[in-house]
């Protein structure tokens, strides 16, 4: 079979890697070469093979698919071709192997070429049960290829359901509900500006305070220079929230003639307490050393007069002293209503107060049953929208198609893992971007198979065609790919340092898709792709997704040829 | 047919998209959300479905403003309201009325209070982050293609922006910060379809025969990856659409800008980069040929 030596000859000369060809296919490549104008410069560039068509038919050209299909390619019949010889095939046994000879041997180029797709006898006109003998499939690749489906389907399966109820633990409060709150950091004096020194200070005084508020888990990050950005996932009282971290709490003792003579930070420890005298709530404070002393002078001096206990300037309590205190007790009572009140202070106190001037920049609170709600609507959408994009890539490029839906079940997983590994946390924007990042991840797939089918119709053999399309699809998928990281990247740089826009999660998810489908693109698809080719299991370029029309016009000498045939 | 003989059209068929863009931005602006003006935003649930007008009275019971804006979605069973920045009291006494009043679901609220970004200052900042993502992209495509490439890439992208902004203006589109964010995206995605088709021109390039004029090259070039660039599309498409559909209420806007830009960006591609990047090549022929 002349058709598929010329294909060996060019895969010989334009690729370095193995590719396995059955000892069953050697054998019957006996039948001497047909004159022909080298297909293997066809391999090379379609543009020159074309120059060289023998026979150029114009106007069948520009219908076929522009510049890129040779003359050459109108003889070369995909699809029905292997339909005619597997009839032939089918009627005279052994001898099919002969009759696709001759009809290479009477389209010359062209049809030689089109063999590579046509001696696949795989097309919907063949039953099996001819091909048994010929149809040389490669069972090594085709193995690798089904081991590699099947592990696949087995992570989805059995890895789906984990994977899933760990990302619901990295729920942002958008999607599980919660309270989150920015605030921009001013100075209290002018002589204290905000450093990044007091904003950390911030930082650790926020933690504290939150903790005090008895939340299981909660963020607290700095954004830019003077704003610092608090999330309480699943926390559902941003009044409360709200009155812990925005108060200063600047505790002052201050004598009768408003001197101030002991502060916050002299305290050691503030607790809230019922009286066991009065059953009023009330605040307990303990000073450390330094404090006791000042204290106990302070107390000695004004013996039958006022302190005044300040928060934030606010006068809590004005006992008259007795007596000198000596132990370094004090207590705030009289003003709390509730336990709750003194609990809430004790809190403050202890936690000390904010090294800088705090205003709320924004608010939100997510109630947790419309958190879910947006979930299960994003979900759905994700779907919808991923779904649709499988279905499309299924049918309209059919085996490979299989190849990129299965490219972008291991493209999610891989986002998966990422997602996991580095606690990236799920937002609307960031499952949004997500499902944007799958339409763009496809891309690259699209742009493998479509060269692919323009090398098909050039005339290549299949194998020809993966190499050459693949290569040059590479190239553009890099070029473009790098220009859409330029663009991400800047994107990030700007959302990063702009907490409003809530989207750093946007940007990443955008980097990490673009670079990740980068990544499937030349290890995934090349891959599987590959296998799928070299296992020979799909030949018909019409399941390379070759329109049946182009197919179609394409047959008619062919078949006509086959009719010619001694 | 020759798409870029017919390049005059597709330029024309921007303006006709751009210009009253440009139009409804300079006469009315843009529909700012409370990220810009300040205020705060109340999104909640009903049990049963309620009517706008008994949200407004409710509103009115509290003293607050009447010309609110009120957006029912849901089946009329959920409301969001943005008005002005309310006090933690205010906040409370809305929330209560309406659960009283309308049958609000508690478990089903968000609110959201904003003080006011200095505008000029978000837009200044996005309009650098352009400035460096152009820049970076001119140097990219300079040394991979040629600069005048990467001239009309960045030129397509700006015609996406007009085009996103402009027709974000005409539709009264919320504008918020994370829409700044859809600007930046979509220049993102915008080059990236505009180099398919580069790559495929200078491809060509260097396999042009004699006799094949420029503009021919083009529109083979453009015709061979049509498919390509129409299939992409397509796909981004799906994913936005669903979003749009079915997808969370609070990011809607953003998914229609970026549903927008996205096919701009593709008309963009095919109608405007590679006709531009013809034009750039026979201005400068004509320059050399008259010196």
């Amino acid at each position: 079979m002349a058709g598929k030596k010329q294909r060996r000859n060019t895969n010989r000369q334009q690729q370095k890697q193995k590719m396995p060809v059955s000892p069953q296919q050697e054998q019957k490549q006996a039948t001497p070469d047909s004159p022909q104008p080298e297909p293997a410069a066809a391999g090379a560039a379609n543009q020159q093979s074309s120059s060289k068509a023998p026979r150029p038919r114009p106007p069948v050209r520009r219908i076929l698919s522009g510049r890129a299909v040779s003359p050459d390619a109108v003889e070369a019949a995909p699809g029905p071709v292997d339909q005619a010889r597997a009839v032939s095939g089918a009627t005279s046994g052994a001898t099919g192997a002969g009759s696709g000879g001759a009809v290479s041997g009477g389209h010359g180029a062209g049809a030689a070429r089109a063999a590579g797709g046509g001696t696949g006898f795989s097309g919907p006109g063949a039953p099996n049960r001819p091909q048994a003998k010929r149809l040389a499939i490669n069972w090594a690749d085709a193995g690798i290829l089904a081991v590699i489906v099947l592990v696949i389907a087995a992570i989805v399966v059995f890895a789906a359901k984990p994977i899933a109820s760990e990302l619901q633990k990295q729920l942002g409060i958008d999607l599980q509900g919660g309270v989150s709150l920015t605030y921009k950091a001013s100075p209290l004096s002018p002589d204290a500006p905000v450093t990044s020194d007091a904003m950390n200070a911030l930082q650790n005084n926020f933690e504290k305070r939150v903790n005090g508020l008895g939340v299981t888990e909660s963020d607290i990050r700095l954004i830019g220079g003077n704003q610092i950005q608090v999330e309480l996932p699943g926390f559902k009282d941003p009044d409360q929230a709200v009155k812990t971290l925005g108060t200063i709490a600047k505790l002052e003792f201050k004598t009768a003639d408003g001197t101030v003579v002991l502060t916050g930070a002299d305290l050691k420890k503030a607790q809230a307490q019922i009286n066991t005298s009065t059953n009023e709530p009330e605040v307990a404070l303990t000073f450390n050393a330094a404090g006791t002393k000042i204290f106990a002078q302070v107390t000695a001096v004004n013996v039958g007069k006022q302190i005044g206990i300040y928060l934030d300037d606010k006068l809590l309590t004005n006992p008259v002293v007795k007596e000198a205190i000596p132990s370094g007790n004090a207590v705030i009572s009289g003003g709390y209503k509730t336990l709750q009140d003194a609990q809430n202070d004790a809190l403050l106190l202890n936690a000390g107060a904010l090294p800088v001037q705090v205003q709320l920049l924004e608010n939100t609170t997510v109630g947790p049953t419309l958190g879910k709600e947006e979930l299960d609507r994003s979900l759905m959408a994700g779907v919808i929208g991923l779904g649709l994009v499988l279905l499309f890539m299924l049918f309209y490029y059919r085996a490979p198609g299989i190849v990129a839906d299965l490219s972008l079940i291991v493209y999610g997983l891989i986002m998966a893992g990422v997602y996991l590994l580095f606690h990236v946390t799920l937002t609307l924007e960031g499952i949004a971007a997500f499902i944007i990042s799958v339409g763009m991840a496809v891309d690259a797939n699209i742009l493998i198979y479509e060269r692919l089918k323009e090398e098909l119709r050039a005339g290549k053999t299949l194998r020809s065609s993966f190499d050459a399309g693949f290569r040059h699809a590479f190239r553009t998928i890099l070029d473009c790919n790098v220009n859409t990281l330029i663009g991400a990247c800047v994107l990030l740089y700007f959302t990063y340092t702009r907490p409003q826009t809530g989207i750093p999660g946007f940007a990443v998810t955008l980097i990490i898709g673009v670079a990740l489908s980068l990544f499937t693109a030349i290890t995934f698809t090349r891959l599987v792709l590959h296998l799928l080719v070299s296992s020979r299991l799909v030949l018909n370029p019409r399941w390379y997704g070759l329109r049946i029309k182009i197919a179609a016009a394409l047959a008619k000498p062919a078949v006509l040829g086959g009719g010619e045939r001694p | 047919m020759n798409l870029i003989k017919l390049r005059k059209y597709w330029y024309i068929l921007s303006l006709l998209v751009i210009v009253p863009g440009l139009i409804s931005l300079g006469t009315r602006h843009m529909n700012y959300g409370i990220d810009f003006t300040g205020g705060s935003q109340l999104q909640i649930q009903f049990s049963q479905p309620v009517t706008d007008a008994e949200i407004r009275a409710v509103l009115v019971d509290q003293n607050l403003p009447s010309d609110s804006e009120i957006q029912m979605s849901g089946g009329n069973k959920a409301t969001l309201i943005r008005t002005r920045a309310l006090t933690d009291t205010e906040d409370a006494n809305l929330t209560n009325a309406l659960q009283q009043k309308l049958g609000a679901v508690p478990s089903s609220q968000s609110y959201e209070k904003v003080e006011p970004v200095i505008t000029g200052a978000l837009i200044r900042d996005a309009a650098l982050a352009l400035l460096i993502a152009f820049a970076l992209m001119l140097v990219y495509i300079g040394i991979r293609f040629e600069f005048w490439f990467g001239l009309a890439a960045i030129i397509a992208i700006f015609h996406d922006i007009l085009v996103t902004v402009g027709l974000a203006s005409i539709f009264w589109l919320q504008i918020d910060s994370a829409s700044v964010a859809a600007v930046l995206t979509i220049a993102a995605y915008s080059v990236h379809d505009t180099i398919v088709i580069f790559d495929r021109i200078r491809e060509n390039v260097k396999q042009r025969k004699k006799g094949e004029s420029l503009d021919e090259l083009i529109h083979h070039s453009i015709m061979q990856t049509l498919a390509r660039s129409i299939n992409t599309v397509m796909t981004v498409i799906f994913c936005l659409l669903a979003l749009i559909i079915f997808g969370g209420v609070t990011i809607r806007s953003f998914m229609i800008m970026l549903l927008i830009g996205v096919i701009s960006g593709a008309y963009s591609s095919i109608f405007n980069a590679s006709p531009l990047w013809f034009d750039f090549k026979r201005l400068r022929s004509e320059a050399a040929t008259t010196r």
